[in-house]
């Protein structure tokens, strides 16, 4: 599936906003990003943000990403 | 997990009643007991020693003469914590902050701590405490802290998310940029573009409650700790990582909070008040005055914010684009990163670009303040379509209604929304009465929007069925601001039982499982759902009892307003079981009946707000009077209107405060000028008038009842809606938070 | 280090304290007599969490010292409810949701005990400018007015009754 990225996770893929990788949860679809680009993973580990047809989720790994779905990669953000 | 989904048909017993919340007696009576409330035997008073200075190299501490005067039983520096950090720059910038390591970086930076028998010799011997400083040159201004000859807060800085990687250090820690499309070609189709440039000074939280524990820690590394927080999972985790403790080994309880607001997710001086028990294995009690509060915990940055915004005759905009500036103080943040995707998150563009800067500079560790970083963006970007809607003479809600975000939509933050409620906040205010009152004169009326994420999180909670039937539930999230009842009425809704026969309590950490913190807007969500899921693990178990006490199968038993039922013609001999019923025989029958329940929550949805607002302008002082106050906004599925209507109300206040008063003053030696209530002027009672609500309800479908976060969206509109009524009063566009009397008498002069 | 030898009152009881010289009411009343319903929130007087009354004056605590309450008569929030029954203004907070965190509500309630017992019928106006001494960081005090009105109510009518 295709996702896309932006803001400073870009830097880790080399500039690309849009990288094609695998998975049917958003655990799966991380691990292969982070195989595909390492540099990546110093952001997974500070933790990021996975849009799912708009739903934002930050915490959930075994999150379900169904077939087609709009999948959106964001820094990790926090509130107050 | 399956869950029922269609909400139309939804009917609730107990919820969306507007009951009496459970601890309000103890909250009432003073017997509710705070961080600073608690005392044990033979405990010392911690005290800390911090910097006068903004930037300054320590030479040298001299703590010999502290550490003989009688009564002194323990001082800490820097050097008394090792780095156990493994290389976590985070970790480390959190360590560095709640004790400086060689270098004072802001005006109430600690370089020292005591622990005495009182108050009195504690501070006695911070007097005695001989710190050689050499001061550095220090840049306090987010706009000054990014010119190339500034002062360089941290030379290891190099700017992040610039391309090619620069080598030389800089005070600008990282680069985001967010949106789609192209804004040149976007620019080049409008009618008419408006460009402007908004400043924002910085403010704090202000919770009236300041830091306060009570820690304990013994050789043996096993340590207690009594803290005011929004999460004690979370503080227990960071303080055992500083420290070199084991997880286990640490007991955090958390107090009552008195306010947080995103001021008590962090660390500040625990770690401090825990290596001072250690050094003196004694109890160590440290509560921070409110100069320490504001000088040296976590206010929100202040920023300095470009936006352009271009849009045809008809009233569509063509482009948007927004450079955002701000100053996260000593250490590194994702401030303006978060700015940058808020900005135009409100809004349907074709084109639209944000670049948020994050800047370092000898000011605090800034931290969370209630939907981080959106107002000032917000202040901005609804500034200028104000100034858009008036060119183009359009009702300015109309401009926004046209101009909506809806379902399908491609945020300017990057995902396609489902659906969601700007919308129709939008066209309630457009409906609402507020609108139709008439203005008088030097009167003038602002509308605005606000959006904000709603989080979920790692929740926990248990439920036990008492032998009286009465129910025992422990959540371990945070309580801020009521929600204990929201979750008695959820357990209550879900077991068939009244409200008055379930009590909650915060659990510590040795109790539950991991909670994460009480932030963005999680806290009923997050605990309603795990409440939810731990009610029907429960009402599972009591359906096996009644089936067993029956003898027949358990899909034979149903529960129904709190009653088992045995379901078929060949059982209709069998009376009902009672959840009371079934609790008195339970030792027989099986043991203690409870229910548990651990869930990552997520997908609370986004959340939008828009409110309207009338001020009155003195011409002759500027200063500001709030006459009328309406906030709307979306709460998916109001459980306790009256908490709801609380955190709609309480997000404008603090909005309305930041708009109209509160800002952190620097003198040019970078020192904070008004550490104190006095001079940082929060509103009183008499600034405001009564603040309308109207809660919308368009349900998550990500929670069984719909319930989307509330609590951090009412703080986003107010600084534009303020700024918009202002302007509209005196006829000159505000760009300066906040709006003072002397910065609007400023204005109209400079106008004429 | 001396101390001054204090007899005072606090709610109706009598009760005895050393204390240094310097020491404030508010860190006696917390700290020597346990009444912790008294809450710091600045120190200087700006906040009215430690709002007490002195011989029926409604002051700051923490800019009272300890050796002046020598034979006075101090009132804190845990005086309020008599008998087991909470005081009207109690009620009306809980009633209200007048209250988040809770920290600045013991203040608020001695203040609006202090301000209905000088004028039971005050007007909205009355009623803010009366509590403009205790901040609140939570509830924008919409409800906390509102509860003021409603206990100011209540005891109107039992006062006739």
């Amino acid at each position: 599936m295709e996702i896309r990225l932006s803001g400073i996770l870009c830097q880790a893929t080399g500039g690309a906003s849009s990288v094609e990788v695998s998975g049917a949860t958003i655990g799966e679809m991380l691990a292969s990003l982070a195989l595909k680009h390492p540099a990546i993973q110093d952001h997974l580990d500070d933790g990021v943000a996975v849009a799912v047809n708009g739903e934002i989720y930050r915490d959930r790994t075994d999150q379900v990403i169904p077939k087609g779905a709009e999948v959106f990669l964001l820094p990790r953000i926090e509130g107050g | 997990m399956p869950y029922e989904t269609d909400y139309t048909n939804q009917k609730f017993s107990v919820i969306g009643n507007r009951v009496n919340r459970p601890d309000g007696v103890d909250k009432v009576t003073g017997r509710a007991k705070y961080g600073a409330d608690a005392s044990a035997a033979g405990q010392l008073v911690g005290k800390i020693l911090r910097s006068p200075h903004a930037h300054a190299l320590i030479k040298k501490i001299d703590t010999s003469k502290a550490e003989k005067l009688p009564g002194v039983k323990a001082i800490v520096t820097g050097d008394d914590f090792p780095d156990f950090t493994g290389g976590n720059r985070s970790l480390m910038d959190t360590l560095e902050n709640c004790m400086a390591r060689g270098r004072a970086l802001y005006d109430g930076h600690a370089v020292a701590a005591v622990a005495a028998v009182d108050a009195q010799t504690a501070n006695q011997a911070l007097k005695l405490i001989k710190v050689t400083y050499k001061k550095l040159p220090h840049v306090t201004d987010v706009d000054e802290a990014m010119k190339p000859n500034a002062p360089i807060v941290h030379d290891w800085i190099r700017t992040a998310g610039v391309d090619p990687a620069p080598t030389t250090a800089s005070n600008i820690s990282q680069r985001n940029e967010f949106g789609h499309g192209d804004v040149e070609t976007g620019f080049a189709q409008a009618d008419i573009i408006i460009e402007k440039t908004f400043k924002t000074e910085q403010t704090h939280q202000g919770y009236i409650e300041p830091h306060a524990c009570l820690a304990t820690l013994g050789p043996d590394g096993v340590g207690e700790l009594w803290v005011t927080t929004q999460g004690h999972f979370t503080f227990r985790n960071m303080c055992a990582s500083l420290l070199g403790l084991d997880v286990a080994k640490l007991k955090v309880t958390s107090s009552e909070i008195g306010g947080g607001f995103g001021g008590k997710t962090h660390v500040w001086m625990e770690p401090v008040a825990l290596q001072l028990a250690r050094k003196s294995n004694r109890p160590v009690k440290l509560v921070m005055t409110r100069e320490e509060v504001f000088k040296a915990t976590g206010p929100t940055s202040s920023t300095s914010v470009d936006v352009k915004i271009g849009a045809k005759k008809n009233g569509r905009i063509t482009a948007a684009s927004a450079e955002l500036r701000y100053q996260s103080g000593a250490f590194p943040g994702m401030w303006g990163m978060l700015g940058a995707m808020t900005s135009f998150a409100c809004y349907d563009l074709k084109h639209v670009k944000s670049v948020g800067y994050d800047v370092l500079c000898n000011r605090p560790k800034v931290a969370a303040y209630r939907a981080p970083s959106a107002p000032m963006a917000a202040f901005g970007v609804e500034s200028v379509i104000d100034l858009l809607a008036a060119e183009l003479k359009m009702d300015p809600v109309e401009f926004r209604i046209k101009n909506a975000a809806k379902k399908g939509t491609q945020a300017s933050y990057g995902p396609v929304y489902g659906p969601i409620g700007i919308g129709p906040t939008l066209e309630a205010v457009k409906n609402h009465p507020h609108m139709k009152k008439r203005l008088g004169k030097n009167q003038g009326r602002g509308v605005a929007c606000g959006f904000w994420f709603n989080f979920g999180g790692q929740t926990c909670t248990d439920l036990n069925i008492g032998i009286d039937g009465s129910v025992n539930l422990t959540v371990g999230t945070v309580d801020v601001g009521g929600s204990r009842a929201s979750l008695a009425l959820i357990a209550a809704e879900e077991l068939g039982v009244d409200y008055d026969q379930v009590r909650v309590t915060i659990g510590d950490t040795s109790s539950l499982g991991h909670n994460d913190t009480t932030e963005g807007s999680r806290g009923t969500f997050s605990s309603g759902m795990a409440t939810i899921f731990a009610a029907r693990n429960a009402v599972d178990v009591m359906k096996q009892r009644a089936a067993d006490t029956w003898g027949i199968p358990v899909d034979q038993v149903v529960w129904e307003e709190g009653v088992a039922r045995a379901k078929g013609r060949q059982n209709s001999n069998l009376p009902p079981l009672s959840l009371k019923e079934i609790a008195a025989k339970s030792p027989r029958t099986g043991g203690p009946i409870a229910g548990h329940n651990e869930v990552v929550a997520d997908g609370a949805g986004v959340s939008f707000a828009s409110h309207i607002c009338d001020v009155e302008v003195d011409p002759e002082t500027g200063s500001t009077r709030v006459i009328r106050y309406t906030v709307v906004q979306d709460a998916g599925k109001a459980i306790h209107p009256d908490y709801v209507e609380g955190q709609f109300q309480g997000g404008a206040a603090q909005g309305i405060g930041w708009a109209l008063n509160e800002e952190y003053i620097y003198g040019d030696d970078g020192t904070l000028q008004n550490a104190g209530f006095l001079d940082y002027r929060i509103p009183v009672c008499s600034d405001l008038p009564f603040i309308d609500t109207e809660i919308l309800e368009i349900p998550n479908p990500n929670h069984p009842y719909g319930v989307r976060g509330v609590g951090e969206t009412s703080i986003v509109p107010p600084l534009a809606a303020i700024g918009n009524a202002v302007s509209n009063a005196v006829g000159v566009r505000m760009t300066h938070v906040p709006m003072s009397p002397p910065r609007i008498l400023k204005a109209i002069e400079d106008a004429q | 280090m001396s101390g001054v030898t204090v007899s005072a009152k606090v709610n109706g009881d009598a009760v005895q304290y050393v204390c240094p010289p310097s020491e404030s009411l508010m860190d006696v009343l917390r700290n020597r007599l346990n009444l912790t319903g008294v809450k710091e929130g600045c120190g200087t007087g700006d906040c009215g969490a430690c709002s007490v009354t002195l011989d029926g004056r409604l002051v700051c605590s923490c800019l009272v010292l300890g050796a002046e309450a020598e034979g006075r008569a101090i009132g804190t929030v845990e005086g309020l409810s008599q008998d087991g029954e909470l005081h009207p203004l109690q009620t009306a907070f809980i009633d209200h949701a007048a209250l988040q965190c809770g920290i600045c509500t013991p203040g608020f309630l001695v203040a609006a005990k202090s301000l209905l017992g000088r004028n039971p019928n005050p007007s909205e106006e009355e009623i803010r400018y009366a509590l403009a001494g205790n901040l609140c960081r939570c509830t924008g005090y919409d409800k906390i007015v509102r509860a003021v009105q409603s206990a100011a109510k209540v005891m109107r009518k039992q006062k006739r009754s």
